[in-house]
């Protein structure tokens, strides 16, 4: 067996995310080589390189792959994954986007989000916004999948990977880069942070969640939201949580105003503890909170944000 | 320009699914269905462009049982022309339902093409770049906004962290994100108009294309319980807990 983790980059560097990815090709096991395909990503390929368990890092520095735009970047994984038995990408926005199109022309299936890897050729996944649990096995010879990085503890990086580059250069003349907005802040990545605080609709509107920043400087969290909280307009899509959003399982996951809705605690609820503060105390989201605070959530954040 | 779009016939999302005794599947009987929330926002914007006049026509299909023609009916009184039901009863997934409409591509050219990002049973995430795959076109996935520009279109995509413009070349296949648009509601006249627009039913074999998939659903299982907690009565409290019980501050 040999597996093909295709690495994810954040602004050019190595994402977070590829860590856990490694990890589930390690429980798949064989060899395990990592694509960095982009512009300017010798920093990113060193970074893969020291990730334990990884035999060879494979470099497509290229313009053409710049930004990791689905047609050249599958153009390429077509080339490469003839090598291979297992093609692996963590369940980003790019993974989501290349993978199911690499298993397309390779008249394969996919399998999206893989949570745990109980043998080479079967895995569990949740369907139904994570209401149930799907075990199914591929007989495909080549197996595409895409990896929840909540399913997986990252591995370490004491490896010391050989650094080989990819000499394929495909055409793009289909899709081109205009602009990219990325949301600028000192917080951590929410997908990998260790704490998360989110707010609700029962923020009331997109200035009160300045009230989630103090404690989210004190306790170094990221600042999430539900999607009742994005489709009133509060706050960006980038920060929903849920369903729909981003997946997280931190060590403490703080809900602020927010119901419980199923396609909310589906994004949430592998969360090692969760708080949930809210004035309704049959709300939903106390059904699944390790520690629960009914009240006024303008009166408890401030005494929140005084006594941590 | 002809538009098409793909409509999937999917648990309501406000039902509470139950896993089967017997571990095999969700337990679909009797269960209120309806059109997958993405596709409804596909449906959206393909009608959007009629109105603006890009779109002369716009085309819907479904993959699925008799009664996903409920769902193509909503599609019509929202303003779809034109309807095709590709019907079968067997579990079609995603590489199946691409290789579907890239025939139904390859015979209706359309200029575009609006699938919902996902489904929102199997939270698979698929059908539209697998398609655009099959066709060779280029993909606009998880869009935000969506601009025809000549023989272009530029597709905002929203990306981890936030969003992203491409540019691609037509035809192009486009797959919807939740802020892409607010779906209408059909009114009761469209509703009556819809029942004598053109709806064509044709099975998988028409196409040549089987079903059969190499992977195999082994089992479902409801997922671990999470068991509630306390309650505390305080800031203090809880911050007591969280230091001293849960250790995590």
């Amino acid at each position: 067996m040999s597996v093909l983790v295709l690495a994810d980059l954040h602004e050019g560097q190595l994402a977070g995310a590829t860590a856990h990815v490694v990890a589930a090709a390690q429980a798949i096991g064989g060899d395990i080589d990592v694509l960095v395909a982009g512009e300017g990503v010798q920093a990113a390929a060193d970074a893969a390189a020291k990730l334990d368990g990884v035999s060879k890092v494979r470099v497509a520095d290229n313009a053409v792959y710049a930004h990791q735009l689905a047609e050249p970047m599958v153009a390429l994984l077509v080339e490469l994954a003839g090598d291979y038995t297992h093609v692996l990408a963590s369940a980003s926005t790019t993974g989501k986007n290349v993978l199911p199109r690499l298993a397309a022309l390779k008249d394969v299936s996919q399998l999206s989000d893989v949570i745990a890897v109980e043998s080479a050729d079967t895995f569990k996944r949740p369907i139904y916004a994570g209401n149930a649990i799907a075990t199914v096995k591929s007989d495909d010879a080549l197996k595409v999948i895409t990896v929840r990085s909540t399913g997986f503890d990252a591995v370490g990086t004491s490896g010391s990977a050989t650094i080989e580059p990819v000499d394929v250069v495909v055409e793009n003349s289909q899709s081109s880069f205009v602009k990219e907005e990325l949301a600028k802040s000192d917080r951590p990545e929410l997908g990998g942070a260790k704490v998360v605080i989110s707010g609700g609709r029962g923020m009331g509107n997109g200035e009160n969640f300045k009230l989630l920043d103090g404690i989210a400087d004190k306790l170094g969290a990221a600042i999430g939201a539900s999607r009742a909280a994005v489709d009133a307009g509060y706050v960006p899509n980038d920060m929903q949580v849920g369903q729909t959003g981003k997946i997280v399982a931190p060590d403490l996951y703080i809900a602020v105003g927010i119901s419980g809705a199923i396609q909310h605690l589906a994004g949430m609820k592998d969360s090692k503890v969760i708080v949930a503060i809210n004035k309704d105390d049959e709300a939903p989201i106390f059904q699944v909170a390790d520690y629960g605070l009914v009240g006024d959530l303008f009166e408890i954040l401030p005494e929140l944000e005084n006594r941590l | 320009m002809k538009v098409l779009i793909a409509v999937k016939r999917v648990i309501d999302y406000n039902v509470k699914i139950r896993v089967k005794a017997d571990h095999s599947d969700v337990d679909l009987t009797n269960v209120k269905m309806a059109m997958n929330p993405f596709c409804e926002i596909a449906v959206e914007e393909a009608v959007r462009l009629k109105e603006k006049g890009i779109a002369t026509e716009v085309v819907a299909v479904s993959v699925g049982p008799k009664a996903a023609q409920e769902q193509l009916r909503t599609a019509l009184a929202l303003g779809t022309d034109r309807a095709i039901h590709i019907e079968t009863d067997e579990r079609a997934e995603s590489l199946a339902v691409a290789k579907l409409l890239a025939k139904v591509v390859d015979e209706e050219q359309p200029g575009l093409v609006i699938l919902g990002k996902q489904a929102i049973d199997t939270d698979n995430n698929q059908t539209g770049q697998m398609l655009a795959a099959l066709t060779g076109l280029p993909q606009g996935t998880f869009a935000s906004e969506v601009a025809v520009d000549g023989d272009k279109v530029n597709v905002t995509r929203e990306i981890d962290g936030g969003l992203q413009t491409i540019a691609l070349t037509l035809p192009a296949i486009v797959t919807t994100d939740l802020r892409l648009n607010e779906p209408r509601y059909a009114k009761l006249p469209d509703i009556m108009k819809a029942k004598k627009k053109p709806l064509g039913v044709k099975t998988p074999a028409d196409y040549g294309v089987e079903l059969a998939s190499k992977v195999s659903l082994l089992k479902v299982e409801a997922p671990a319980e999470r068991k509630g907690g306390v309650k505390v009565a305080s800031v203090d409290e809880l911050i007591d807990k969280l230091k001293n019980e849960a250790k995590v501050l």
